[in-house]
């Protein structure tokens, strides 16, 4: 019996991702009207309960892939890659403003220089903090602080040691998932109301997945004016963390 | 037809990954340059054509609108594929780096929010002022 169940999830994943993920919203919702009277959004929780879930299927099948990395729970992993994912972020813009969009502009760009920059700052000096020396090892922890993207590009890019890799990539993945977490606990102390600030939001936090989750539990009417900065972000990281950023750190450290 | 909405949705998705792939090659990145920004673009340009053109049915909305109401769902199965126990394992350097960084840049989107908020009248002016400043500045930039 519970074989034959187990072969209809893998045989249908993507119908049985549907099913499972839409129980986590319903529980969501219902958490977040009855414990917490409606004060935190139901996909808040959702995500929140979705990380909890990846984390401990990871350290049940030790793989990378959290829950898709049960066979029963593949579809998930079709349903939340970056293919539907991105599918859907689209999908979002046909709501954009357009006056609103075009209004924050130079803020959206002032926004992605900033959230290149700071984050490198941050991830380099934490490096060398921890005894990092070489010019390498400090650039790929430094990318990896901007996000999970560019620290292994970068990495790549300039022949890293395979541990420094690992540990830029783990910085830029918590940096996603604190975005999605923490995101709605200080979007009101940050002003996090309006698709200007959101432009601004995406352009700063770049992680597309953090940016994502963190402004669908805030406020989703949002996500497109996030989402249309972030998506920049990790490209313009790419760019510069191998080149420009290297050429700096090299000549700061020698 | 519903089938048009996500045809619409699925060729401007194509369009600009292809574009932003394209981007990163003549950057020389290896990665996409703003391939969804793109896209978003396509998408938000060909909604005004429809518009204007009064051709945007309900069944090409409808087929947008489902996907983009599917968001937060796709959203909550993106987390639930993350490396959460790398991010958790990966000890103080990570944490640190992360917890900073993110600190500073949850500053920085209070400042560019509340500067934006407060010289709102006036940026109004400038938008109307500079009709070169096409919709997304950012993505020229990039």
């Amino acid at each position: 019996m519970l074989q034959m169940i187990e072969h209809v999830f893998i045989e249908q994943s993507l119908v049985a991702a549907f099913a499972v993920v839409g129980g986590l919203m319903l529980v969501s919702n219902l958490a977040a009207r009855h414990l917490t009277a409606g004060r935190v959004h139901g996909s808040a929780i959702a995500i929140v309960l979705g990380l909890v879930l990846a984390y401990v299927a990871g350290t049940y099948t030790g793989g990378k892939k959290g829950v898709a990395d049960l066979p029963v729970f593949a579809g998930i992993g079709l349903m939340g890659g970056a293919m539907l994912r991105d599918f859907a972020i689209v999908a979002t813009a046909f709501e954009v403003d357009v006056v609103e969009a075009r209004r924050a502009g130079i803020l959206g760009i002032v926004a992605l220089a900033l959230g290149t920059i700071i984050p490198f700052i941050v991830g380099a000096l934490t490096a060398v903090a921890f005894g990092y020396t070489d010019a390498v090892s400090i650039t790929t922890i430094g990318a990896g602080a901007v996000t999970y993207i560019v620290g292994p590009v970068t990495g790549a890019a300039l022949g890293a040691d395979s541990a420094v890799m690992a540990l830029s990539i783990a910085t830029g993945v918590t940096k996603a998932v604190m975005v999605m977490v923490g995101t709605p606990l200080v979007a009101k102390l940050i002003g996090l109301d309006n698709p200007r600030s959101a432009m601004a939001f995406g352009g700063l936090m770049g992680t597309v997945s953090g940016v994502a989750g963190g402004l669908a539990a805030t406020d989703p009417k949002l996500v497109p004016y996030g989402a249309l900065t972030a998506t920049f972000h990790t490209g313009i990281g790419c760019l510069v963390g191998p080149s420009i950023f290297y050429l700096i750190v090299r000549a700061i450290v020698g | 037809m519903t089938i048009l909405g996500v045809a619409l949705l699925a060729l401007c998705t194509l369009i600009g990954v292809f574009l932003g792939d394209l981007l990163g090659v003549a950057l020389g990145v290896k990665a996409n340059v703003g391939g969804v920004g793109l896209a978003m673009i396509l998408l938000i340009a060909a909604r005004s054509w429809l518009l204007a053109k009064g051709k945007l049915s309900s069944g090409i909305k409808l087929g947008v609108e489902f996907w983009s109401t599917m968001y937060i769902p796709i959203v909550v199965a993106m987390a639930a594929q993350q490396n959460v126990v790398a991010a958790v394992k990966g000890g103080p350097i990570v944490l640190i780096a992360a917890t900073v960084s993110l600190l500073l840049c949850f500053a920085c989107v209070a400042f560019l929010g509340r500067f934006g908020r407060s010289d709102t009248p006036g940026s109004d002016a400038v938008a109307g002022k500079s009709p070169d400043a096409p919709a997304p500045p950012s993505g020229t930039k990039a």
